[in-house]
Protein backbone atom coordinates (compact mmCIF):
# COMPACT_ATOMS: atom_id res chain seq x y z
CA UNK A 1 0.00 0.00 0.00
CA UNK A 2 1.94 2.92 -1.34
CA UNK A 3 1.79 6.18 0.97
CA UNK A 4 -0.41 8.85 -1.39
CA UNK A 5 -0.66 12.53 -0.01
CA UNK A 6 -4.23 13.61 1.04
CA UNK A 7 -6.41 16.75 0.57
CA UNK A 8 -6.36 17.17 4.26
CA UNK A 9 -5.58 15.84 7.12
CA UNK A 10 -7.79 15.38 10.90
CA UNK A 11 -5.98 14.23 14.08
CA UNK A 12 -8.57 12.00 15.91
CA UNK A 13 -5.87 10.80 18.73
CA UNK A 14 -7.66 10.47 22.03
CA UNK A 15 -11.33 10.36 20.51
CA UNK A 16 -12.88 6.86 21.15
CA UNK A 17 -14.94 4.72 18.94
CA UNK A 18 -17.40 5.39 17.09
CA UNK A 19 -17.09 9.44 17.38
CA UNK A 20 -13.53 8.79 15.38
CA UNK A 21 -15.59 7.38 12.62
CA UNK A 22 -18.41 9.93 12.85
CA UNK A 23 -15.98 12.95 12.41
CA UNK A 24 -14.28 11.23 10.00
CA UNK A 25 -17.29 10.90 7.82
CA UNK A 26 -18.35 14.32 8.48
CA UNK A 27 -15.29 15.74 6.76
CA UNK A 28 -15.58 13.13 4.34
CA UNK A 29 -18.94 14.64 3.55
CA UNK A 30 -17.31 18.10 2.84
CA UNK A 31 -15.34 16.51 0.17
CA UNK A 32 -15.55 16.11 -3.26
CA UNK A 33 -15.57 12.09 -4.54
CA UNK A 34 -12.22 10.95 -5.10
CA UNK A 35 -10.56 13.56 -2.73
CA UNK A 36 -9.19 12.37 0.35
CA UNK A 37 -9.06 12.40 4.08
CA UNK A 38 -5.76 11.32 6.15
CA UNK A 39 -7.24 10.79 9.80
CA UNK A 40 -4.44 9.98 12.40
CA UNK A 41 -6.04 7.43 15.38
CA UNK A 42 -5.35 5.54 18.07
CA UNK A 43 -4.20 1.46 17.91
CA UNK A 44 -6.33 -0.76 18.82
CA UNK A 45 -10.37 -0.93 18.21
CA UNK A 46 -10.04 2.81 16.65
CA UNK A 47 -7.41 1.21 13.95
CA UNK A 48 -9.48 -1.33 13.42
CA UNK A 49 -12.87 -0.11 12.90
CA UNK A 50 -12.71 3.34 11.67
CA UNK A 51 -11.07 1.29 8.19
CA UNK A 52 -13.93 -0.68 8.03
CA UNK A 53 -16.85 1.81 8.66
CA UNK A 54 -15.26 4.09 5.86
CA UNK A 55 -15.56 1.43 3.47
CA UNK A 56 -18.76 -0.20 4.81
CA UNK A 57 -20.30 3.42 3.90
CA UNK A 58 -18.28 2.64 0.14
CA UNK A 59 -15.33 4.91 0.67
CA UNK A 60 -11.71 3.55 -0.38
CA UNK A 61 -8.66 3.10 2.08
CA UNK A 62 -5.39 4.83 0.58
CA UNK A 63 -3.00 3.33 2.89
CA UNK A 64 -2.73 2.45 6.64
CA UNK A 65 0.46 3.05 8.42
CA UNK A 66 1.44 2.66 12.05
CA UNK A 67 3.94 4.94 13.91
CA UNK A 68 4.29 6.36 17.36
CA UNK A 69 1.63 4.18 18.85
CA UNK A 70 -1.02 5.77 16.24
CA UNK A 71 -2.23 4.74 12.61
CA UNK A 72 -2.48 7.20 9.75
CA UNK A 73 -5.47 5.89 7.55
CA UNK A 74 -5.33 7.91 4.74
CA UNK A 75 -9.38 7.37 2.87
CA UNK A 76 -10.55 8.44 -0.63
CA UNK A 77 -14.51 9.76 -0.45
CA UNK A 78 -16.54 7.03 -2.93
CA UNK B 1 -23.42 24.39 5.75
CA UNK B 2 -22.95 25.21 9.55
CA UNK B 3 -20.70 23.36 10.88
CA UNK B 4 -21.41 21.04 14.29
CA UNK B 5 -20.47 21.75 17.37
CA UNK B 6 -18.98 19.38 19.34
CA UNK B 7 -21.84 18.21 21.67
CA UNK B 8 -24.31 18.22 18.31
CA UNK B 9 -21.64 15.65 16.93
CA UNK B 10 -21.88 13.29 20.09
CA UNK B 11 -25.19 13.72 20.60
CA UNK B 12 -26.33 12.69 17.02
CA UNK B 13 -23.85 10.00 16.42
CA UNK B 14 -25.76 7.01 15.84
CA UNK B 15 -28.04 9.24 13.30
CA UNK B 16 -24.52 10.30 11.59
CA UNK B 17 -23.27 7.12 11.42
CA UNK B 18 -26.18 5.35 9.65
CA UNK B 19 -25.24 5.53 5.67
CA UNK B 20 -28.68 6.75 4.68
CA UNK B 21 -28.66 9.91 7.04
CA UNK B 22 -24.78 11.44 7.88
CA UNK B 23 -24.14 14.78 8.74
CA UNK B 24 -26.31 16.02 5.74
CA UNK B 25 -29.52 14.14 6.95
CA UNK B 26 -28.84 15.84 10.28
CA UNK B 27 -28.74 18.97 9.34
CA UNK B 28 -32.10 18.41 7.05
CA UNK B 29 -33.48 17.54 10.69
CA UNK B 30 -32.18 20.44 12.51
CA UNK B 31 -33.73 22.91 9.44
CA UNK B 32 -37.01 20.96 9.36
CA UNK B 33 -40.66 22.43 10.81
CA UNK B 34 -43.12 20.20 11.96
CA UNK B 35 -46.70 20.58 13.44
CA UNK B 36 -47.87 17.93 16.32
CA UNK B 37 -51.70 18.75 16.71
CA UNK B 38 -52.45 17.85 20.29
CA UNK B 39 -50.22 17.12 22.45
CA UNK B 40 -51.83 13.66 24.41
CA UNK B 41 -51.26 9.82 23.67
CA UNK B 42 -49.87 9.59 20.24
CA UNK B 43 -48.16 13.04 19.89
CA UNK B 44 -45.83 12.56 23.36
CA UNK B 45 -43.66 9.70 21.50
CA UNK B 46 -43.76 11.46 18.13
CA UNK B 47 -42.84 14.73 20.41
CA UNK B 48 -39.99 12.90 22.59
CA UNK B 49 -38.69 11.31 19.32
CA UNK B 50 -38.82 13.99 17.20
CA UNK B 51 -36.98 16.42 19.72
CA UNK B 52 -34.60 13.55 20.67
CA UNK B 53 -33.73 13.26 16.69
CA UNK B 54 -33.22 17.22 16.61
CA UNK B 55 -36.16 18.23 14.40
CA UNK B 56 -35.43 21.40 14.68
CA UNK B 57 -38.88 23.58 15.27
CA UNK B 58 -41.79 21.90 16.71
CA UNK B 59 -45.04 23.51 17.11
CA UNK B 60 -47.60 21.99 19.25
CA UNK B 61 -51.32 22.62 19.01
CA UNK B 62 -53.53 22.16 22.57
CA UNK B 63 -55.90 23.99 24.05
CA UNK B 64 -56.23 21.96 27.09
CA UNK B 65 -54.54 21.28 30.91
CA UNK B 66 -52.86 18.22 31.74
CA UNK B 67 -55.32 15.76 34.02
CA UNK B 68 -54.60 12.86 36.09
CA UNK B 69 -56.09 10.36 33.86
CA UNK B 70 -54.33 11.48 30.75
CA UNK B 71 -51.00 10.45 32.78
CA UNK B 72 -51.61 6.68 32.08
CA UNK B 73 -50.32 6.93 28.94
CA UNK B 74 -49.58 10.60 27.77
CA UNK B 75 -45.71 10.49 28.36
CA UNK B 76 -44.99 14.50 27.74
CA UNK B 77 -46.60 15.08 31.02
CA UNK B 78 -45.55 14.20 34.33
CA UNK B 79 -47.33 14.24 38.12
CA UNK B 80 -46.02 17.73 38.59
CA UNK B 81 -47.55 18.96 35.50
CA UNK B 82 -50.94 18.37 36.65
CA UNK B 83 -53.18 21.62 35.93
CA UNK B 84 -50.56 23.59 33.33
CA UNK B 85 -51.61 23.32 29.70
CA UNK B 86 -50.47 20.35 28.15
CA UNK B 87 -48.45 22.35 24.79
CA UNK B 88 -46.57 24.34 27.60
CA UNK B 89 -45.80 21.27 29.49
CA UNK B 90 -44.56 19.67 26.16
CA UNK B 91 -42.68 22.38 25.46
CA UNK B 92 -40.80 22.51 28.82
CA UNK B 93 -40.12 18.43 28.42
CA UNK B 94 -38.62 18.23 24.52
CA UNK B 95 -36.85 21.34 24.89
CA UNK B 96 -35.33 19.45 28.02
CA UNK B 97 -34.25 16.81 26.22
CA UNK B 98 -32.79 18.65 23.35
CA UNK B 99 -31.90 22.45 23.79
CA UNK B 100 -31.24 22.64 19.74
CA UNK B 101 -34.78 22.18 19.49
CA UNK B 102 -37.11 25.06 19.03
CA UNK B 103 -40.87 24.24 20.57
CA UNK B 104 -43.84 26.58 19.48
CA UNK B 105 -46.53 26.12 21.90
CA UNK B 106 -50.55 26.53 20.17
CA UNK B 107 -52.84 26.67 23.14
CA UNK B 108 -55.98 27.08 20.88
CA UNK B 109 -58.71 24.27 18.91
CA UNK B 110 -57.94 24.19 15.44
CA UNK B 111 -61.15 26.14 13.68
CA UNK B 112 -61.99 26.47 9.72
CA UNK B 113 -60.80 29.56 10.76
CA UNK B 114 -57.41 29.30 11.88
CA UNK B 115 -55.97 25.87 10.68
CA UNK B 116 -55.05 26.77 7.43
CA UNK B 117 -52.64 29.81 9.02
CA UNK B 118 -51.32 26.88 11.69
CA UNK B 119 -50.33 24.74 9.52
CA UNK B 120 -48.54 27.45 6.66
CA UNK B 121 -44.54 27.48 8.41
CA UNK B 122 -44.59 24.37 8.69
CA UNK B 123 -43.04 21.30 6.09
CA UNK B 124 -45.00 18.52 7.91
CA UNK B 125 -47.98 18.04 9.88
CA UNK B 126 -48.60 15.22 12.33
CA UNK B 127 -52.20 13.95 13.60
CA UNK B 128 -52.45 12.94 17.15
CA UNK B 129 -55.77 14.68 18.02
CA UNK B 130 -58.50 12.90 19.80
CA UNK B 131 -61.75 13.64 18.58
CA UNK B 132 -63.29 12.99 14.67
CA UNK B 133 -63.78 16.89 13.54
CA UNK B 134 -60.19 17.88 14.38
CA UNK B 135 -58.84 14.78 12.37
CA UNK B 136 -61.12 15.92 9.44
CA UNK B 137 -59.95 19.58 9.59
CA UNK B 138 -56.54 18.57 9.37
CA UNK B 139 -56.63 16.06 6.26
CA UNK B 140 -58.91 18.80 4.52
CA UNK B 141 -56.06 21.57 5.24
CA UNK B 142 -53.28 19.27 4.42
CA UNK B 143 -54.48 17.93 1.40
CA UNK B 144 -55.40 22.08 0.47
CA UNK B 145 -51.71 23.04 1.57
CA UNK B 146 -50.21 20.14 -0.35
CA UNK B 147 -48.65 19.19 3.02
CA UNK B 148 -47.50 15.90 4.02
CA UNK B 149 -49.85 14.46 7.33
CA UNK B 150 -49.01 11.27 9.73
CA UNK B 151 -52.21 10.09 10.17
CA UNK B 152 -53.27 7.77 13.23
CA UNK B 153 -55.73 6.11 15.84
CA UNK B 154 -56.11 3.92 18.43
CA UNK B 155 -58.56 2.18 20.56
CA UNK B 156 -58.01 -0.44 23.53
CA UNK B 157 -55.91 -2.55 22.63
CA UNK B 158 -55.52 -1.50 18.60
CA UNK B 159 -54.17 0.95 16.04
CA UNK B 160 -54.30 1.89 12.79
CA UNK B 161 -51.68 4.87 10.84
CA UNK B 162 -51.06 6.20 7.70
CA UNK B 163 -49.12 8.74 6.00
CA UNK B 164 -51.29 11.21 3.65
CA UNK B 165 -48.85 13.01 0.60
CA UNK B 166 -51.46 15.22 -1.19
CA UNK B 167 -51.47 14.63 -4.77
CA UNK B 168 -49.39 11.63 -4.90
CA UNK B 169 -51.49 9.44 -2.96
CA UNK B 170 -55.47 9.01 -0.78
CA UNK B 171 -56.31 10.90 1.80
CA UNK B 172 -58.53 10.13 5.17
CA UNK B 173 -61.51 11.32 3.20
CA UNK B 174 -60.49 8.20 0.67
CA UNK B 175 -60.80 5.97 3.54
CA UNK B 176 -63.82 7.45 5.40
CA UNK B 177 -65.44 10.09 3.22
CA UNK B 178 -67.61 11.09 6.05
CA UNK B 179 -67.21 10.89 9.70
CA UNK B 180 -69.24 8.32 11.73
CA UNK B 181 -72.68 8.94 13.00
CA UNK B 182 -72.33 10.60 16.96
CA UNK B 183 -72.01 7.90 19.33
CA UNK B 184 -71.22 5.08 16.98
CA UNK B 185 -67.80 4.60 17.76
CA UNK B 186 -66.48 4.81 21.31
CA UNK B 187 -64.16 7.42 22.73
CA UNK B 188 -61.33 6.07 25.00
CA UNK B 189 -62.93 7.77 28.22
CA UNK B 190 -65.67 4.92 27.20
CA UNK B 191 -63.94 2.10 25.79
CA UNK B 192 -60.13 2.22 27.05
CA UNK B 193 -56.90 2.30 25.87
CA UNK B 194 -53.53 0.34 26.83
CA UNK B 195 -50.96 3.12 27.36
CA UNK B 196 -48.66 1.23 25.69
CA UNK B 197 -50.32 0.87 22.13
CA UNK B 198 -50.14 4.97 22.23
CA UNK B 199 -46.51 4.48 22.54
CA UNK B 200 -46.68 2.13 19.70
CA UNK B 201 -48.33 3.71 17.10
CA UNK B 202 -47.34 6.95 17.55
CA UNK B 203 -43.30 5.77 17.67
CA UNK B 204 -44.20 4.42 14.17
CA UNK B 205 -45.76 7.99 13.27
CA UNK B 206 -42.33 9.37 14.33
CA UNK B 207 -40.41 7.19 12.50
CA UNK B 208 -42.75 8.40 9.44
CA UNK B 209 -41.55 11.72 9.62
CA UNK B 210 -38.54 11.15 10.03
CA UNK B 211 -38.30 8.66 6.92
CA UNK B 212 -40.17 11.78 5.33
CA UNK B 213 -37.73 14.21 6.11
CA UNK B 214 -35.17 12.29 5.15
CA UNK B 215 -36.39 11.53 2.09
CA UNK B 216 -35.61 7.49 2.87
CA UNK B 217 -37.28 4.18 2.25
CA UNK B 218 -41.19 3.45 1.52
CA UNK B 219 -43.46 5.30 3.23
CA UNK B 220 -47.13 4.27 4.65
CA UNK B 221 -48.80 6.32 1.63
CA UNK B 222 -51.35 4.36 -0.14
CA UNK B 223 -51.36 1.76 3.08
CA UNK B 224 -52.83 1.67 6.24
CA UNK B 225 -50.83 -0.07 9.41
CA UNK B 226 -53.47 -1.96 11.15
CA UNK B 227 -52.20 -2.77 14.62
CA UNK B 228 -53.70 -5.52 17.34
CA UNK B 229 -51.98 -5.56 20.09
CA UNK B 230 -53.84 -8.41 22.01
CA UNK B 231 -52.26 -10.81 18.82
CA UNK B 232 -49.97 -8.65 18.55
CA UNK B 233 -49.76 -8.74 15.28
CA UNK B 234 -49.81 -6.00 12.31
CA UNK B 235 -51.33 -6.20 9.26
CA UNK B 236 -51.39 -3.78 6.09
CA UNK B 237 -54.74 -2.46 4.01
CA UNK B 238 -53.76 -1.34 0.57
CA UNK B 239 -55.30 2.25 0.72
CA UNK B 240 -56.78 3.53 -2.77
CA UNK B 241 -57.04 7.03 -3.89
CA UNK B 242 -60.55 7.97 -4.34
CA UNK B 243 -61.27 9.92 -7.38
CA UNK B 244 -64.62 11.02 -6.19
CA UNK B 245 -63.06 12.08 -2.87
CA UNK B 246 -64.65 14.81 -1.71
CA UNK B 247 -61.46 16.65 -0.81
CA UNK B 248 -58.82 15.20 -2.78
CA UNK B 249 -61.12 13.86 -5.97
CA UNK B 250 -61.05 14.58 -9.43
CA UNK B 251 -63.44 17.65 -8.83
CA UNK B 252 -63.63 18.19 -4.91
CA UNK B 253 -66.56 19.24 -3.33
CA UNK B 254 -64.77 20.54 -0.58
CA UNK B 255 -62.67 23.46 -1.12
CA UNK B 256 -61.88 25.23 2.36
CA UNK B 257 -61.90 23.72 5.70
CA UNK B 258 -64.93 23.17 7.31
CA UNK B 259 -65.40 23.80 11.07
CA UNK B 260 -65.49 20.99 12.79
CA UNK B 261 -68.26 22.11 15.11
CA UNK B 262 -70.47 23.44 12.50
CA UNK B 263 -69.80 20.07 10.52
CA UNK B 264 -70.88 17.85 12.70
CA UNK B 265 -73.97 19.19 14.11
CA UNK B 266 -74.84 19.75 10.40
CA UNK B 267 -74.45 15.75 10.11
CA UNK B 268 -75.58 14.33 13.00
CA UNK B 269 -77.34 17.07 15.28
CA UNK B 270 -74.91 16.99 18.05
CA UNK B 271 -71.08 17.19 18.52
CA UNK B 272 -69.33 14.28 17.77
CA UNK B 273 -67.98 11.80 20.33
CA UNK B 274 -64.69 11.36 20.02
CA UNK B 275 -62.99 7.77 19.04
CA UNK B 276 -60.17 7.82 21.14
CA UNK B 277 -58.81 10.16 23.65
CA UNK B 278 -55.17 10.35 22.95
Amino acid sequence: MAEKIPDCRLDLRGTPCPLNWVKTKLRLEELDPGSTVEVVVDQGNPARNVPRSARMDGHTIVHVISENGSVRICIERG
Amino acid sequence: MTRFTESQIERYSRHIILQEVGGIGQRKLLDSRVLIIGAGGLSSPVGLYLAAAGVGTIGIVDSDTVDLSNLQRQILHTTADLGRPKCLSAQETMEGINPDVSVIPHQLRLTSANVLDVIADYDVVVDGADNFPTRYLANDACVLSGKPLSHAGILRFEGHVTTILPGRGPCYRCLYPEPPPPGLVPSCQEAGILGAIAGIIGSIQAAEVLKLLLGLGELLAGRLLVFDGLDMAFRTIELPRRPDCPVCGDRPTITAPIDYEEFCRLRGGTTLQSEVHP
